[in-house]
């Protein structure tokens, strides 16, 4: 193998340094995006270097200690890599979407005035996401974890004269941090408890084959995982630290595709699959994982229904994708849910891609018409499939890959999740149906997206209509070569029953099989079942397609006629829970009050009232006592006399 | 050279104040020149002790210089008794490194009697040195209360519209505790001269071998545990902080957090926690408790203010809280942690304290109800607010996460396991009141006209910020520059305190102590 892992993050740590430093001088934005993307490119042609070099290797771990990091007492640190065919698939996909996201940016962001910012960003963003995906240890994940969300917050908060993106941007990163708490905690528990067995470490082979120290289903594993647990909530925005991601929003699309759809959404994902291990050890931080990797799945879905925001439809969707993987994890379907994030990873960023090839594209025309609309409300949309043809192409198929159609790559990797859902030895019935539930409600919500915006009349101002333009090349390529991996990218994964060899089932086998087979976690039952459930997962996506499709195009006055009838539960719907005011009643103002009452009532008045107080009374004492101190001699002589009368009168009658 | 490099290191901005001196008051720039001549050659010489290996490989005192100073026989003898070990090291290396940077701030901010300020200056580094190099404790009594006098001048001389009010709180506070701390020095010499032990003076390695019963202990260590508390500041004494950083002039600011602030947590390392370790067994949950609910109470409390700068204060209770908290754990991980902490919050802390220095030079103000959109004006700015909010913050990468994860993780694995798991909640509010604080000022469109025409950072503040961000880094990367000089120093300094634990519960109580106290 070859020692050069580390140049993989190195690439675009270098472009970010180069176009954040110069990139104001540089000015030229083919020069800067070309920087910005030949560095991430780059990443990608040693990322397949190392990938291809580990299917064809025999050993599948391999370590790679560029310094130390820190050394104190017991704690022994180092800048450490790690490749092994987990690593190497989330390198592949940060780097390969990476690299395409930012081809599409140089057009996207065409014009902006920090074009140069944005780069560095992005590049900063993946130079952090590969190091987290690549850390041989805890903490160099954790700069990873960290560094992410510092890239989100500097992201989001792009536009940052418009408060909604600056509000969305501190939203951001804060939620995280509940979650960085928690993974916090759950590292300081797990290098304690390790330690106190002997094993002083937080390197992740080393945690991996150690963990057998730990009692099995004990009460310091559960604790430790679930800490862990708390962080990914935060990172993969799954209930209850969602609220973050529909707001990220504000930033840029192609930040949207990339951040906050393909890649640093899924690091919580990825975390639970690098310490599986210690998962599998505890059935109850399974059962909590699976447990709330479907209710985000199903309760954002019913959010996305509501929606008329094409990027907020994609966000909901993007939170209830992730807790299928959750899901997959929660059940011991690891590798399904790694499966799935990879697939979600293509189709996903198509669909932002896709939405931003659309949003370019109605600015265009309201900006031709010197009109204000919103350019990214579905309302104002529809017909624009003939206008954007490679646009809506793609769209489509990526949208016939999420809705679990056979033979697109969503199916397969859903459907292995379900599968697991209901015959894992952690499964439950109950969890397949919500998640089959749950596939019927993003086929429906994602087709309503395409009809309200490809399909029908046009409902564009006229006088913007006529000019909307297909978007350019450097847009339109990223678009072709996700949708093709959004049809395809399912191919690797085809399960036994369909005749299938499923790759990569026997490709993740050195990290996964050993905790599968220790724990006994495995999804057994009869072909007959297995093949009903696809069935019935069938089924239900054509369903939803189905009714998608009569509802917003056959009769399009239907969804009227219900938001009417049930005008209670759309306007819940529509204001998402009202979730946002129900954190701000229970933690966000609370907090300030706090915060204002121990200022204004603890340190002004009780501890300064104390040291003030004393003051005063020292003061009031000395101006008591000033008087004997007059400097006046017929004072002192009356007291000379006063003191002589006591004295005497002491002695005369005492 | 290197037998004196230590007092001349020490002494020599007390010489550039005599130069000082002779300049004339109105030639102002050659003042700020020559105080920063002087700081900058005082840096140069505090360098070849930053590289000197010795200190990766003896925990003890190096540099060591030692002359008879007042001798009455049996009744008081105090040496010039100086030294450095890597606990002391880098907290040298930071005041010197302040120093210039302090001088540099002043250069549009200080225009009345700047022959005033620029004397006070540099007799405050040389209370500051001395008091990190002294062995003795009357010694190290001196130089601490020659930092006070400076630093209440340079508030209540060229500080802000209520410098009256701070200067004196900042005095009285501080004098309190030292006074209470005269009287524990004493106490504990005399003890030491009546029982007979081997004693050099006022020397505390001599203090160290002292067998002092656990009654006397407790009282000694309150003495001493209260001055240092003040000065850290620990809740509930730090309400005169607020007041003293407000006030303050941008210079005096920086110091006061990088390097005053390090004396009281200093102060615990070297004289109250070895000197006293059976009563710091006893008092350990209680100051645990108060240094997490100082990192819980200064966060929240910052988050609510008005005022940048005040905002900055009430940040410093919370991170000397995560300092305390880590040098209670006395694990590795916890001291280095909170010693790097100290270090950290120098930089990180004092930096933060220039910037609001920036933008009043240029607003008058510091309210942030004042700011917003500053990021359009001052992009280069905004840029190196960002950097040092999210050091500040504690992200990894930075020097503020390796501190604060340290001291967390030691106090982790100590007994204050739970403590930590409060303190880590820490994390979230940092991140809250200073984004919101950055956002407010740099975020949005600029609606305050007086906005429209703010100037990007000069040159000169440039220069001023980037050896900071530097250190932001530098830490943040590769700690063990600072580790490796810190390890032998603090292994022997714990080493030391476990070996006095045991000794004293085998120690029979004295006689010599009943004629002090009640003690059974």
């Amino acid at each position: 193998m070859y020692n050069n892992l580390w140049l993989i993050p190195f690439f675009p740590l270098v472009g970010s340094i180069i176009n954040g430093l110069l990139g104001k001088k540089i000015k030229n934005e083919k020069v800067i995006g070309s920087i910005g993307t030949l560095a991430i490119f780059a990443s990608f042609l040693v990322a397949c270097q190392n990938f291809f070099g580990l299917l064809g290797s025999e050993q599948k771990v391999f370590q790679e200690t560029v310094a130390s990091w820190m050394t104190i007492g017991n704690l022994q640190v180092d800048w450490g890599f790690l490749l092994d065919p987990l690593s190497a698939v989330m390198i592949m996909v940060v780097t390969g979407v990476g690299s395409l996201i930012h081809l599409y940016s140089i057009g996207y962001m065409h014009g902006e005035v920090g074009f140069y910012r944005f780069f560095s960003y992005l590049n900063l963003f993946c130079f952090s996401m590969l190091m987290l995906v690549l850390g041989n240890n805890a903490l160099v994940m954790f700069i990873g974890w960290e560094g992410v969300g510092l890239c989100s917050y500097l992201l989001i908060g792009y536009y940052f004269e418009k408060k909604s993106a600056g509000d969305a941007a501190k939203k951001a990163f804060v939620v995280n941090r509940i979650g960085d708490f928690g993974f916090l905690c759950g590292l300081l528990t797990l290098f304690w408890a390790l330690g106190s067995k002997g094993v002083w470490t937080l390197n992740f082979v080393e945690i991996s084959e150690n963990a057998h120290l730990l009692q099995s289903g004990g009460l310091l594993v559960t604790v430790v995982t679930l800490c862990f647990f708390l962080g990914a909530t935060g990172k993969s925005a799954q209930i209850p630290l969602y609220t973050w991601l529909p707001d990220a929003m504000e930033g840029p699309t192609p930040v949207s595709a990339l951040i906050h759809a393909a890649t640093m959404v899924t690091a919580g994902v990825y975390m639970i699959g690098r310490m599986n291990i210690l998962f599998a050890m505890s059935p109850t931080t399974m059962m909590v994982v699976a447990i709330v990797g479907a209710a985000t799945a199903i309760f954002a879905a019913s959010i996305g229904f509501a929606q008329n925001d094409i990027k907020r439809v994609l966000a909901y969707s993007t939170v209830s994708q992730l807790g299928y993987m959750f899901l997959a994890m929660g059940v011991g379907a690891f590798t399904a849910g790694i499966f799935h994030l990879m697939t979600h990873a293509f189709f996903k960023a198509c669909l932002f891609l896709g939405s931003g090839s659309v949003i370019h594209g109605m600015h265009h025309g309201y900006h031709h018409a010197h009109l204000h609309d919103d350019p990214q409300d579905m309302r104002n949309m529809g017909g624009l499939a003939k206008k954007m043809p490679i646009t809506y192409w793609t769209f489509l198929l990526s949208t016939i890959a999420i809705a679990g159609v056979p033979l697109f790559s969503a199916f397969f990797s859903k459907d292995e999740i379900l599968w697991w859902a209901f015959g894992s030895t952690r499964g439950h019935w109950g969890l397949w149906l919500v998640g089959v539930i749950a596939a019927g409600m993003t086929a429906f919500y994602m087709f309503r997206c395409v009809s309200m915006t490809f399909w029908g009349p046009q409902k564009t101002d006229p006088k913007a209509k006529d000019h909307i333009p297909e978007s350019p090349l450097t847009i339109t390529i990223p678009l072709i070569i996700l949708a093709f991996l959004a049809v395809v990218g399912g191919y690797v994964g085809v399960p036994a029953i369909l005749g299938g060899a499923n790759h990569i089932h026997h490709f993740f086998e050195p990290v996964f099989g050993h905790a599968q087979e220790l724990y006994r976690i495995e999804a057994h039952g009869a072909h007959a079942t297995e093949y009903a459930l696809m069935a019935i997962s069938v089924l239900v996506a054509f369903a939803g397609i189905g009714i998608a499709i009569y509802m917003y195009l056959k009769k399009p006055e239907l969804p009227g006629k219900f938001t009417a009838a049930f005008s209670g539960l759309h306007r819940a719907v529509f204001n998402k829970w009202y979730i946002d005011e129900l954190y701000d009643f229970l933690f966000v103002n609370p907090t300030k009050k706090i915060g204002t009452f121990l200022w204004r009532g603890f340190d002004v008045c009780v501890v300064d009232g104390v040291v003030n107080g004393t003051a005063w009374v020292v003061k009031g004492l000395s101006a008591g006592l000033r008087f004997t101190q007059s400097g006046f001699l017929h004072n002192y002589a009356a007291a000379m006399v006063v003191g002589v009368v006591v004295i005497v009168g002491y002695y005369v009658f005492g | 050279m290197a037998d004196y490099l230590l007092s001349f290191m020490t002494f020599f901005p007390l010489l550039g104040m005599l130069v000082v001196l002779f300049i004339p008051r109105e030639n102002g720039a050659l003042l700020k020149s020559t105080a920063l001549v002087v700081t900058l050659i005082t840096f140069v010489l505090s360098l070849p002790l930053a590289f000197d290996d010795v200190f990766t490989v003896s925990g003890g005192m190096h540099y060591r210089e030692f002359y008879e100073w007042i001798n009455i026989g049996n009744y008081f003898q105090m040496n010039y008794n100086i030294g450095v070990d890597g606990i002391s090291l880098w907290l040298v290396m930071l005041t010197t490194f302040i120093m210039p940077i302090a001088v540099l701030s002043t250069w549009n901010a200080v225009d009345k009697n700047i022959k005033g300020f620029m004397a006070l200056l540099l007799l405050l580094e040389t209370g500051m040195l001395g008091a990190f190099i002294s062995l003795d404790l009357f010694l190290f009594y001196i130089f601490w209360e020659l930092m006070l006098i400076p630093m209440y001048f340079l508030i209540g001389i060229w500080g802000g519209k209520n410098r009256i009010y701070a200067a004196v709180k900042f005095f009285i506070y501080t004098a309190v505790g030292s006074l209470l701390m005269l009287v524990a020095i004493i106490f504990v010499y005399y003890y030491a001269i009546q029982s007979g032990a081997p004693m050099n003076g006022f020397g505390i390695q001599e203090f160290y071998r002292l067998a002092i019963p656990s009654g006397a202990q407790y009282w000694l260590f309150l003495a001493f545990g209260f001055s240092f508390a003040i000065k850290v500041p620990m809740f509930p004494l730090h309400t005169w902080l607020p007041d003293a950083h407000t006030e303050a002039p941008t210079a005096g600011s920086v110091i006061l957090a990088a390097v005053l602030l390090k004396m009281g947590t200093y102060g615990y390392v070297r004289f109250a926690m070895p000197l006293f370790p059976e009563a710091l067994q006893t008092f350990i949950p209680m100051l645990a408790t108060l240094s997490v609910i100082g990192i819980i109470y200064g966060s929240l409390v910052a988050m609510m203010q008005e005022d940048v700068k005040k905002l900055v204060a009430y940040s410093s209770v919370a991170h000397l809280g995560f300092v305390m908290l880590g040098i209670f754990a006395m694990n590795m991980q916890g001291m280095a942690g909170g010693m790097l902490q100290m270090i950290n919050h120098g930089v990180s802390t004092g930096a933060l304290f220039l910037i609001v220095g920036f933008i009043y030079e240029r607003r008058h103000t510091r309210l942030i109800s004042e700011f917003g959109g500053l990021a359009h004006k001052m992009p280069i700015f905004a840029t190196v607010f960002l950097i040092i909010t999210f050091s500040s913050i504690g992200l990894p990468g930075t020097n503020g996460f390796v501190g604060e994860f340290l001291a967390l993780m030691g106090a982790f694995e100590s007994g204050l396991r739970w403590y930590a798991v409060v303190a880590t909640s820490g994390v979230i509010f940092a991140a809250v009141y200073m984004l919101w604080m950055y956002q407010r000022v740099m975020f949005g469109k600029i609606t305050n006209p007086a906005n429209e025409n703010l100037s990007d950072l000069s040159a000169r503040e440039i220069v001023i910020m980037l050896p900071l961000i530097l250190f932001v880094f530098w830490i943040g990367v590769y700690p063990n520059t600072f580790f490796e000089k810190m390890n032998p120093a603090m292994e022997q300094l714990l080493n030391q305190m476990e070996s006095r634990q045991v000794a004293v519960v085998e120690q029979v109580e004295q006689p010599v102590m009943a004629k002090y106290l009640d003690i059974k």
